[in-house]
């Protein structure tokens, strides 16, 4: 009998199982916390300004925010502002993009290329495109193309200097399998510098999503009419901050839709990494 | 000679040139391969074998000196090379790394996908062939190397270490793969190792390296009947003599390369 409970005791399949269901609670209780983090912070700002703990004017309470993002939608204002800033973003992101990994490929590929180019990118990288908003206006007048245009130049700066990196940092031994088994220098462009250049491409194409929605807000609060920037910035100045609130939180879920996609897209054009 | 000459180096001289200061890497190597020749060469580290080798695979360039590689058929490429550990390419999938010299030559569909079909199934890869290098171990990531190379039908092949990185296992068993798919193909072969049971139960001949400045000081004959396997290495008396008389070799000459 106590035989038999020490070999039950020292069960190693037993004792295995527990500890994944150790490892198991463990999971579920960080998953846990994940999710109740935003939920906690939104309650405690629900609870602090309804007791008027702090200035509801500031603050209005999250159910406020709710109940004026649904308003909002039922008279259709909210949907005319999205549309027109995705539309400045996505135009602007592709006018920025798509120059980027062009030029960035060159630079990787051929080097008299990139040590022309560096230096005038590594030169205008660090100023800031709204600093340029003024003269961007001037150039391109106050429609939506001087907004496509500043969000452009925003996304094109990480983009091109990524996808450089990227063509540059291919391991050398790739280089030298094509070589050696003869690529021609199409066939080394799409075999081998495109590919390998991709996941660093795509991280710079990341960052340049990011860099959009900062701008787009930004660039919109100078000289527009429409967008969500315009909402936050025309909301601010009335003091409807309920308003500005739905502009802040709809320019949070964007991003984070955003960088859902482009992981998504990463995945799926990147199998092998 | 009995035999055709395949791989002809004369006088091979490479100098690597930093300001101001040079290293001769290979100095007047000299030596003929007869076609169908398994030759290893060996040498202690940094004697320049890897660099003779990239010479031969035309990435490097020759200081002085040249060397033929005879052009047996036509529109055969001249050399192929099986790379150490990392030389296959992670973004693409078995396959289309198997198939990679084939489709470099733009050589028709079908034939580029009997060829390929034909080597995943004698390096056992056949299953895996939709597989990116990523969910493959060591020694199947050097079997589609192997198969690359051989897959590409060249002249000659150029092998630099390619089982350096295995675990003795896989090494003894990657090694007769090699030596049964080379005995139905009797390509010339230059291989480059460290291990001296690797050089010889490959190889026909083996080419003893210097130190600093890399040069082909002795060479030593195997001439053990094929097919081999490692247990004839380690139980034949004429081999153990040579095993003996390399691994002198290769400790004078890191002596000597100490002082």
């Amino acid at each position: 009998m106590r035989e038999e409970k020490q070999a039950k005791h020292h069960n190693p399949v037993e004792i295995e199982q527990q500890e994944w269901k150790k490892r198991r609670l463990n999971d579920r209780l960080k998953q846990t916390l994940t999710i109740a983090s935003p939920i906690f912070l939104l309650c405690l700002w629900e609870f602090l300004s309804q007791t008027d703990l702090i200035d509801v004017r500031f603050f209005p309470p999250p159910t406020e925010i709710l109940r004026t993002f649904y308003n909002m939608i039922v008279s259709g204002e909210l949907f005319h502002h999205i549309w027109i800033s995705l539309y400045r973003i996505f135009a602007g992101f592709l006018l920025g993009a798509i120059p980027g990994i062009v030029i960035g490929l060159l630079m990787g590929l051929y080097s008299p290329v990139r040590h022309f180019i560096s230096p005038i990118v590594m030169a205008l990288m660090p100023i800031p495109t709204l600093a340029l908003l003024p003269i961007i206006i001037i150039l391109f007048g106050i429609g939506d193309f001087s907004k496509i245009v500043t969000i452009a130049g925003s996304v094109f700066f990480p983009v091109v200097i990524n996808t450089t990196a990227g063509v540059v940092n291919i391991d050398s031994i790739y280089l030298d399998v094509a070589k050696n088994y003869g690529a021609n220098s199409k066939d080394f462009f799409f075999k081998i510098a495109l590919p390998g250049s991709l996941p660093v491409m795509m991280e710079g194409i990341q960052m340049g999503q990011a860099i959009a929605l900062l701008t787009i807000v930004a660039a919109e609060m100078m000289g527009a009419t429409s967008g969500i920037g315009y909402l936050i910035w025309t909301s601010y100045k009335a003091f409807l901050l309920k308003e500005m609130f739905v502009g802040l939180i709809l320019i949070s879920f964007f991003g984070y839709l955003f960088s859902l996609v482009l992981r998504f897209l990463q995945k799926k054009i990147l199998p092998w990494r | 000679m009995r035999e055709q000459t395949k791989i002809s180096i004369r006088n091979l001289t490479k100098v690597f040139y930093k300001k101001n200061s040079s290293v001769t890497a290979l100095d007047q190597v000299s030596v003929d391969i007869s076609e169908g020749e398994f030759v290893c060469l060996v040498g202690p580290s940094g004697c320049g074998k890897t660099t003779l080798l990239r010479i031969l695979a035309g990435l490097e360039t020759t200081s002085a000196g040249d060397f033929e590689i005879k052009q047996g058929k036509e529109d055969r490429p001249l050399q192929s090379m099986v790379f150490q550990e990392r030389g296959i390419i992670p973004w693409l999938t078995v396959e289309d790394n198997v198939a990679f010299g084939l489709k470099m030559r733009h050589l028709p569909k079908n034939v580029v996908k009997e060829r390929t079909d034909y080597y995943l199934k004698k390096v056992g890869l056949e299953k895996f062939s939709k597989l990116y290098p990523k969910e493959l171990s060591g020694g199947m990531k050097q079997r589609v190397s192997i198969a690359r190379a051989f897959a590409n039908d060249s002249e000659i092949l150029l092998m630099d270490e390619p089982f350096a990185a295995l675990d003795e296992q896989n090494k003894f068993i990657l090694q007769e793969e090699l030596l049964s798919i080379w005995e139905e193909t009797k390509k010339t072969v230059l291989f480059i190792t460290h291990s001296i049971d690797e050089a010889l139960l490959l190889s026909d001949r083996i080419l003893l390296m210097s130190a600093q400045p890399g040069k082909i000081i002795k060479e030593i004959k195997n001439d053990l009947p094929r097919p081999r396997n490692i247990e004839q290495i380690r139980a034949n008396q004429q081999t153990a003599e040579s095993f003996i008389e390399i691994l002198k070799h290769l400790h004078e000459e890191v002596q000597k390369s100490r002082k």
